[in-house]
């Protein structure tokens, strides 16, 4: 009986084929809007994911354990003196600090210049904690900093722009004037602040990192209004904000708003609450195409019934129960909603990878947004063929073959 | 009298067309003995295709007794009316009714499918019904590729596929020329004389002389015509 049953299924399925590829054009109409719906939340998830996960991971390059001050002084006092940074660095659980400005200056160098590179001025515990930034040379070390040494590394954008073709360390170059000597290079897929640029629209020929100290006497400043706390230990991050909190409001007498501590930790989970509801807003919004597929397979379904009045009352006629041509029609609705999913899935995964590969995006198989997809289409069909099914079974016999 | 393979008693059929109950069987009589050859000879809208539709068990009578092959058929579902369809009546339409996509052989598969024979035994009754309606040749052309004679001949086929108790024909020959029509009515005779029961339903007295019996049916009230002479 069961193997019965099954032998009925798949030649209910061999005809369903035999139905939808025989009108070739109006299969692709009818699946073309599953196809759209399908494609557009692969697409959507592959993308919000790799964004997500790229995001994630420079997060992460910017390290657990990090807290970041960013200080907005008041009219009198704009930013933290070398006194106040030694407080800082002298809390408790405070293992170091490294500055950080950013600005952007003309560089120069022979006949070669331009004059949109990015300088960021750093403390050497950055390069201890941030060590597979460097590439080649060597990092930005305490007596840089004290010292206030003119030299720098530089990253694979700087290096096109001014030494095409050369080997950059030990030559020198021109910031705005002031001679620089190139002691390293950064390897650009550590390089943390890429997230920054995207964030900030930063559009620079190149980067060049070099002492936060020489980089104030490039601002012409004398405070530093921007720096990244280490913590000792990334459990103890609440003592360690509560503690500087103490320190700061000390500092700047109690004022609102004259400084902002962010925890790397929380606004990565921050930025994955807002990133997961965007995702499911946008898939919502996709989903309302598959509807709408659903409802383009609902009406060809309800047509083919129509145009099928005869077939139907033969197959009737030759003994087909209720039940045997109901599932004949919503097979073939599903099959055709599934065929619409699968080719979406492809479509929605080649899109994606595009859209990826040319933006920096990681790509991955979302292997979910996959099985959603399919499923999704499958139940599109079983919900939309259902009607068009059960008016195909319920059909007379008698009226469908005298509809000659 | 009344006989277990075919019998029909006081058989009503009534349609309601909004308020206006129209009655289009009047209380038919009807015997059939098993091996018989009956020719149903009516006008148009004299019933007959509604008797054809209750004796193929596509509708069910509004009162009287049907009782085929011992089994009586009232009050069933219309799952159980499918299962007696697909065992005891075999159905050739006067258009033939082939299925458009199939080749020859998949047509006369079709009723096989729906009384669950496996594929292979599917295959061979198939193949069997087709040579002998005499398309050995013509197996696997598809409905456009056959004439009108050759379609009603794999027809005839599908509705032998089965075995069935009874074959019901509704005008086999009216979409046919007067020399098909004619080999067609040659096939009926000789699977007369192999002892099928056949009922044929037309409303040309020359077709219906094909019979061994032959019945009027006129305004839905049946009579007992001429005995086929000759």
């Amino acid at each position: 009986m069961i193997k019965q049953k099954w032998t009925m299924l798949l030649e209910n399925v061999s005809m369903s084929v035999a139905n939808i590829t025989s009108n070739k054009m109006r299969t692709f109409l009818t699946t073309l809007g599953i196809i759209i719906g399908v494609a557009a939340i692969i697409a959507l998830m592959t993308v919000v994911q790799g964004a997500t996960d790229t995001m994630n991971a420079q997060f992460d390059a910017m390290g657990l354990g990090t807290l970041r001050i960013q200080v907005n002084g008041t009219a009198l006092k704009r930013g933290l003196n070398d006194d106040e940074l030694q407080a800082l660095l002298d809390c408790e659980h405070v293992a170091g600090i490294s500055p950080s400005l950013n600005t952007t200056v003309s560089a120069k160098r022979g006949g070669a210049w331009s004059d949109s590179i990015s300088v960021n001025g750093n403390g050497a515990e950055y390069f201890r904690h941030n060590p597979d930034l460097l590439k080649l040379g060597r990092a930005i070390n305490v007596i840089d900093i004290e010292r206030r040494s003119q030299v720098c590394l530089i990253d694979g954008g700087t290096a096109k722009t001014l030494f095409f073709g050369e080997n950059p360390l030990g030559k020198t170059l021109y910031l705005n004037g002031r001679e620089y000597v190139v002691v390293g290079t950064i390897d650009e897929e550590e390089d943390a602040s890429l997230f920054a640029q995207i964030l900030f629209g930063g559009q620079s020929d190149g980067t060049v990192y070099v002492p936060y100290t020489s980089a104030m006497k490039l601002m012409g400043t004398s405070t530093v209004s921007t720096l990244e706390v280490y913590l000792t230990d990334p459990d103890e991050t609440d003592a360690a904000i509560e503690e500087m909190e103490i320190l700061l409001d000390g500092i700047f007498n109690y004022k609102d708003d004259t400084y902002t501590i962010i925890n790397m930790e929380s606004m990565t989970d921050a930025m994955n609450l807002m990133t997961s509801m965007m995702m499911s807003l946008l898939v919502g919004i996709a989903s309302i195409a598959l509807v709408v597929g659903g409802i383009g397979i609902m009406n060809m379904m309800l047509v083919t019934v129509t145009e099928r009045t005869t077939e139907i009352g033969l197959r009737k006629a030759l003994g087909a129960e209720p039940g045997q041509i109901q599932i004949q029609f919503l097979m073939e609705a599903i099959i055709l909603s599934l065929l619409g999913g699968v080719i979406g899935v492809f479509v929605g995964l080649t899109v994606s990878f595009l859209i990826c590969i040319n933006t920096d995006i990681m790509f991955s198989l979302n292997t979910f947004a996959i099985a959603l997809g399919v499923t999704f289409s499958a139940a599109v069909g079983i919900i939309f063929g259902w009607a068009p099914a059960r008016k195909a079974s319920n059909l007379n016999p008698i009226d469908a073959l005298r509809s000659v | 009298m009344s006989s277990d393979f075919f019998s029909m008693r006081e058989i009503v059929k009534q349609y309601r067309m909004g308020e206006e109950v129209q009655t289009i069987l009047k209380g038919i009589d009807l015997d059939i003995e098993e091996g018989e050859f009956l020719s149903v000879l009516g006008p148009s809208g004299s019933g007959k295709s509604t008797l054809m539709n209750i004796i193929g068990c596509l509708d069910t009578p509004t009162s009287g007794t049907y009782t085929l092959h011992g089994r009586v058929i009232r009050d069933l579902d219309q799952k159980q009316l499918a299962r007696i369809r697909s065992r005891e009546i075999g159905f050739i339409f006067q258009q033939f009714q082939l299925l458009p996509r199939l080749d020859a052989m998949k047509n006369v598969e079709l009723p096989l499918i729906y009384a669950g024979v496996p594929p292979r035994e599917r295959a061979r009754r198939a193949e069997e019904m087709l040579v002998r309606v005499g398309l050995k040749d013509k197996m696997h052309h598809s409905r456009n590729q056959l004439s009108g004679g050759q379609q009603q001949r794999v027809a005839i086929a599908r509705a032998l596929a089965t075995n069935p108790t009874l074959l019901l024909a509704d005008e086999p020959t009216g979409a046919l020329d007067q020399t098909t029509g004619a080999q067609v009515m040659e096939l009926f005779e000789e699977l007369h004389e192999e002892g099928r029961t056949i009922i044929m339903i037309t409303h040309d007295l020359k077709i219906a002389r094909h019979g061994s019996r032959i019945v009027n049916i006129l305004d839905g009230e049946l009579s007992e015509g001429v005995i086929a002479d000759d």
